[in-house]
């Protein structure tokens, strides 16, 4: 053991032996010093800010050479408290909190929340079958734009930049839809108790065509890239290995889950929202692995195209049927119109509220300032997410906000496989696992 | 639900003079839901009657609202409960856990609930144990179903709610220096009131709430 102090690696003395605290700097003496040591057990900090864990994901890696022998994956670094504050706002206010959780699947998350919500309120029959339908087309578009993050990031944190390239290109074409819907591209507060906030515009089912023919003929580029690729294999097959035992006791659902063969998927299993009107396919895969995972978000791009067409034709269909429910108890009032300015409220409605019904004007400001009451009692309303079950526990004492607001986050239940997926195999490889996993930590911290 | 009042007005009763307030919040029974349950409810209950014979003492309340089935279970009893549900009645998955707090139910202030799923039956039913604000205390179900590991890190974190024998009851989204329960009603929001163009606007735990 040498003496010489080296302030970038100190050394001292503990029960379990010397202890080196790596600062940066000097590696020359730290890597003779580890070299005199009998065993060489690491603790290695990835992250919280890595290039490669998913945003602020912080592992705690314990090492010996490059095999991992533990996992402690840290997290809370994007907490925000949505939930207290939901608490603290009217029910209709909620959306707008919810849907900044899964930054990725805001749709998801402003559904289940409402789905939640009408439960409580009993009106889940009476919410019209446009707004199901365009519930079921933005979730699916959604669902387009989280796999694109998900393979994306995936393949780029594997090494490979050119998948991200045309994922971001597809994921950005459909931002741009949800753009043209709700006027945001992200935390779109769209979906809302007994409906969506206002109807699509009426040119955009031809637009959503052109866009599923578009993104079929996109999606071959990376399949052409990817699938069978020799370098993509060998960092994916039969890496990240969980059984379906493994993911019934740590309650892992999703992509994950359905790796292992089980065709578990909300959408067929407890239809919502007119799910068990569409035709479309639960895709599995049985090799518990990256690859599998990868397979399936592939092969879930295109159901989602299916579903996307389906609900078009039903939206042809239903062209001119309302997309709130008729109690005006509860809807919302938010008629708009288009100004020259791109925004603007529907002067039919100003209208009225300021110039004919004094009662239409009390109406509308109580709704808007003091919202509607939800009876007492607690539900749980699930959806499957991109990334598994995304369920609200929502709590009510009767009031105009929620007594109690909770998310079942299906990211935060799944960020606890990282340890049994990546323990006893090599450092890379724990890339790779959690980029199966796609956890997405304003998901998980909420 | 709370009797106090809080922030700058706040009506009592409705306030409501243009029949806006029409919606009539029924309060929650204490009672049971008699049977039949409706759905698989009536097949579940009876199951568990069969392979659990300490049904009638474990088992407090079984209650339906909403077409959802919620079990209220005597906090010592719950791990012997949930090993039976998922071992006889095949819940094989535990959601999570999430925390309630009722601060005017003296002795029975903090409550655990757990959605289950069985994914053979395709059946969802509630657990729901409730412990005290001085006695903190609940059985941990991490033996049984080891997805609720982080789940119940989040309820201690958020509500203060002692797992006994969880592996390792940390804090998981707070600091590990954190001060207090921050899910807890008597923990304050927090914020700033936000003056524009002369007008303050108070934080929103400040602002008027209807009740």
């Amino acid at each position: 053991m040498t003496t010489t102090f080296d302030p970038y690696a100190s050394s001292r003395e503990t029960t379990e032996g010397t202890v080196y605290s790596v600062t940066g700097g000097d590696w020359d003496s730290l890597v003779s010093e580890i070299g005199e040591a009998k065993e060489e057990r690491i603790i290695v900090n990835m992250g919280p800010q890595h290039p490669s864990t998913h945003g602020v994901l912080r592992l705690v890696l314990e090492l010996e050479g490059e095999t991992i022998t533990e996992v402690r994956p840290g997290i809370g670094y994007l907490h925000t408290g949505i939930e207290k504050n939901m608490e603290f706002r009217s029910w209709t206010q909620g959306t707008t909190f919810a849907t900044r959780m899964d930054y990725l699947s805001p749709v998801f998350n402003e559904t289940a929340y409402c789905l939640a919500i009408e439960k409580l309120l009993g009106i889940t029959q009476d919410v019209p079958e446009r707004a199901s339908v365009i519930r079921v087309l933005m979730m699916e578009l959604n669902r387009i734009s989280s796999h694109m993050v998900a393979l994306g990031t995936g393949a780029l944190e594997l090494g490979a930049m050119g998948p991200m390239f045309f994922a971001f290109r597809e994921r950005e074409m459909v931002l741009d839809a949800f753009e043209a819907i709700t006027g945001l591209r992200m935390n779109m507060a769209y979906i809302r108790p007994g409906g969506v906030q206002q109807d699509i515009p009426a040119d955009m089912t031809p637009r959503l065509r052109e866009l599923v023919k578009t993104l079929r003929k996109n999606f071959k580029d990376n399949e052409r890239l990817l699938i069978g690729n020799t370098i993509w294999m060998k960092r994916t097959v039969g890496i990240g290995y969980l059984d379906l035992a493994g993911c019934t006791t740590l309650g892992i659902t999703g992509p994950v889950l359905r790796s292992t063969g089980l065709p578990w998927d909300l959408r067929k299993m407890e239809p919502y929202c007119g799910y068990e009107n569409y035709e479309f396919d639960v895709i599995t895969a049985d090799t518990c692995d990256v690859y599998g995972r990868f397979l399936i978000r592939m092969a879930e791009l295109e159901q989602s195209l299916r579903i996307i067409e389906q609900a078009l034709d039903k939206l042809d269909a239903l062209k001119g049927a309302p997309v709130m429910v008729a109690d005006k108890k509860i809807a919302w009032p938010a008629q708009l119109a288009l100004g020259a300015d791109g925004l603007g409220n529907s002067l039919n409605h100003i209208r009225e509220i300021m110039g004919t019904s004094m009662e239409s004007l009390i109406h509308h400001f109580k709704l808007v300032t003091e919202g509607f009451r939800v009876p007492a009692g607690q539900v749980y309303a699930a959806v499957e997410s991109p990334r598994g079950e995304l369920a609200a526990h929502i709590v009510s004492d009767g009031g105009t906000r929620p007594y109690r607001a909770h998310f079942r986050e299906p990211s935060f239940n799944n960020l606890q496989s990282t340890s049994a997926m990546s323990e006893g195999g090599m450092i890379a490889d724990i890339i790779g696992a959690v980029a199966s996993i796609d956890p997405v930590m304003g998901g998980v911290d909420r | 639900m709370s009797e106090t009042q809080q922030g700058m007005f706040g009506a009592r009763g409705t306030g409501d003079t243009s029949g806006y307030g029409g919606l009539v919040a029924t309060s929650v029974s204490t009672g049971s839901t008699e049977r039949p349950f409706g759905g698989y409810f009536d097949q579940v209950a009876d199951d568990l009657e069969r392979a659990y014979p300490d049904f009638a003492d474990a088992i407090t309340r079984v209650v339906v609202e909403c077409g959802e089935l919620t079990l209220h279970i005597k906090k010592e009893r719950l791990v012997e409960v949930s090993r039976i549900l998922r071992d006889s009645l095949l819940f094989e998955m535990c959601m999570g856990v999430s925390g309630v707090h009722y601060p005017e139910r003296t002795g029975s202030e903090l409550v655990a609930v757990y959605p289950l799923l069985s994914m053979t039956r395709n059946q969802r039913i509630r657990l729901e144990v409730c412990t005290s604000e001085s006695d903190p205390h609940i059985p941990s179900v991490v033996d049984v179903w080891g997805g609720n590991n982080w789940h119940e890190r989040e309820t201690f974190d958020m509500f203060g709610i002692i797992f006994d024998g969880h592996p390792g009851l940390t804090r998981i989204l707070m600091p590990d220096d954190w001060d207090g329960h921050p899910q807890r009603k008597d923990y304050p929001l927090g914020g700033i009131a936000v003056e524009y163009k002369g007008a303050t606007t108070p934080a929103p735990s400040q602002r008027r709430s209807y009740q």
